[in-house]
C-alpha cells in the first residue's frame, strides 16, 4: 500500500489561527450586533441575516481582487480579514435554519425565496464587487501609468538635444 | 451594561474564537487531501456547521439546553464555523475559471446538503429531547 506523504496541517499556522481567531471574533461581533439592532421575528423574513450576507459577500469580492491582483499583501491579511473577519461576519448555517424555521411555521414561499433571494443577491455582491473592483484597478494603473509616463518623458521634452550631446555621438 | 448582557456577548466572542480558526483548519485539512477544483472545504465546515445548528435550534426548541447555549453554540460557533461569502467567491472563481458545472454543482450541493443537514439536526434533536 502507498502512504501518501502530505504536510502537516498545523505546522507553522499559530499566528494564521490567532488572527483568524481575532477575525472571526470581530466579524461575528458585529453580526450579533446586527441581529440586536434589527431582530427578526420567528415568522418573519430574515431581512438582517440576508443583508448580512450580501454585505458580506460584497466585500469579499473587492477585497479578494485588490490583495490577489494587486501587489503583494502582508501573509496575515487574507486570514485575518477574509477567512476571519468576513469568514465571521457571513453564516451559511444561520440562513439555512432560517429556511427550516420559516417553512416549520407553514411558509413555504416565503422559506423559498429567501433561499432564493439570498443566494442571488450573494452572487450578484461578490460578482459586482470583484468586477467593479476590477475596473476601478485598471483606472487607476492607467492614471499611474500616465503620470509615470510623464515623469520618465520630461527630461526627453526639454527640446533638441545640446550642442555637447550631438558631439558624443 | 448587565451582567446578562455581557455574558451573552462573552459567550458569542467565545463560540466565535472557536468556529472560525476550525474552519480555517478544516478547510486545510481537506483541500490538503484532493486534487479537484471543487471547494470541499467549505462545502464540508458548511454542511457540518447546518447540522450542529440544526441541533442547537432543536435542543432549545425542546427546551434542553437554554439561549445561553445558542448563543455560545449557534450565533458564535456555527456562524463563525459556516461562510456565505467563501461560498459566493469559490462559486464566482469556478465561473470565471470556466468551471461553470461545478459552480452550479456547489450551489446546489451546498443548499440541499446544508438544507438536509439542519432537517436531519432538528429531526435527531426531536427524538433525543422532545
Amino acid at each position: 500500500m502507498q502512504v501518501k506523504r502530505r504536510p502537516p496541517v498545523l505546522r507553522g499556522q499559530g499566528p494564521a489561527v490567532a488572527v483568524v481567531a481575532l477575525g472571526g471574533m470581530l466579524g461575528s461581533a458585529v453580526r450579533y450586533a446586527a441581529g440586536l439592532l434589527w431582530p427578526t421575528a420567528p415568522t418573519a423574513f430574515p431581512w438582517t441575516t440576508l443583508v448580512v450576507n450580501v454585505v458580506g459577500c460584497a466585500v469579499i469580492g473587492a477585497f479578494l481582487v485588490q490583495i490577489t491582483e494587486g501587489r503583494t499583501p502582508h501573509p496575515l491579511l487574507r486570514p485575518f480579514f477574509g477567512t476571519g473577519v468576513l469568514g465571521g461576519f457571513t453564516t451559511f448555517s444561520t440562513y439555512a435554519v432560517d429556511v427550516r424555521r420559516l417553512v416549520g411555521h407553514g411558509q413555504t414561499a416565503q422559506g423559498l425565496a429567501y433561499l432564493a433571494g439570498t443566494l442571488l443577491a450573494a452572487l450578484a455582491a461578490v460578482w459586482g464587487a470583484s468586477a467593479l473592483t476590477r475596473r476601478l484597478r485598471a483606472v487607476w494603473q492607467t492614471r499611474g501609468a500616465a503620470r509615470a509616463g510623464l515623469w520618465a518623458e520630461s527630461p526627453a521634452g526639454e527640446g533638441e538635444p545640446r550642442e555637447s550631446d550631438r558631439s558624443a555621438e | 451594561m448587565s451582567t446578562a448582557t455581557l455574558v451573552n456577548w462573552l459567550l458569542v466572542l467565545a463560540g466565535a474564537a472557536v468556529g472560525a480558526p476550525l474552519r480555517y483548519l478544516t478547510d486545510r485539512a481537506v483541500q490538503a487531501r484532493h486534487d479537484t477544483v471543487f471547494p470541499w472545504g467549505t462545502f464540508a465546515v458548511n454542511v457540518g456547521g447546518c447540522l450542529v445548528l440544526g441541533l442547537v435550534t432543536g435542543a432549545v426548541t425542546a427546551g434542553a439546553v437554554g439561549s445561553q447555549a445558542q448563543l455560545l453554540l449557534g450565533t458564535g460557533l456555527c456562524g463563525a464555523l459556516t461562510t456565505y461569502s467563501t461560498f459566493s467567491y469559490e462559486t464566482l472563481r469556478l465561473v470565471e475559471s470556466g468551471a461553470g458545472l461545478l459552480a452550479v454543482a456547489n450551489v446546489a450541493g451546498s443548499l440541499l446538503a446544508g438544507l438536509g443537514a439542519v432537517w436531519a439536526g432538528t429531526g435527531l434533536a426531536d427524538a433525543l429531547w422532545a
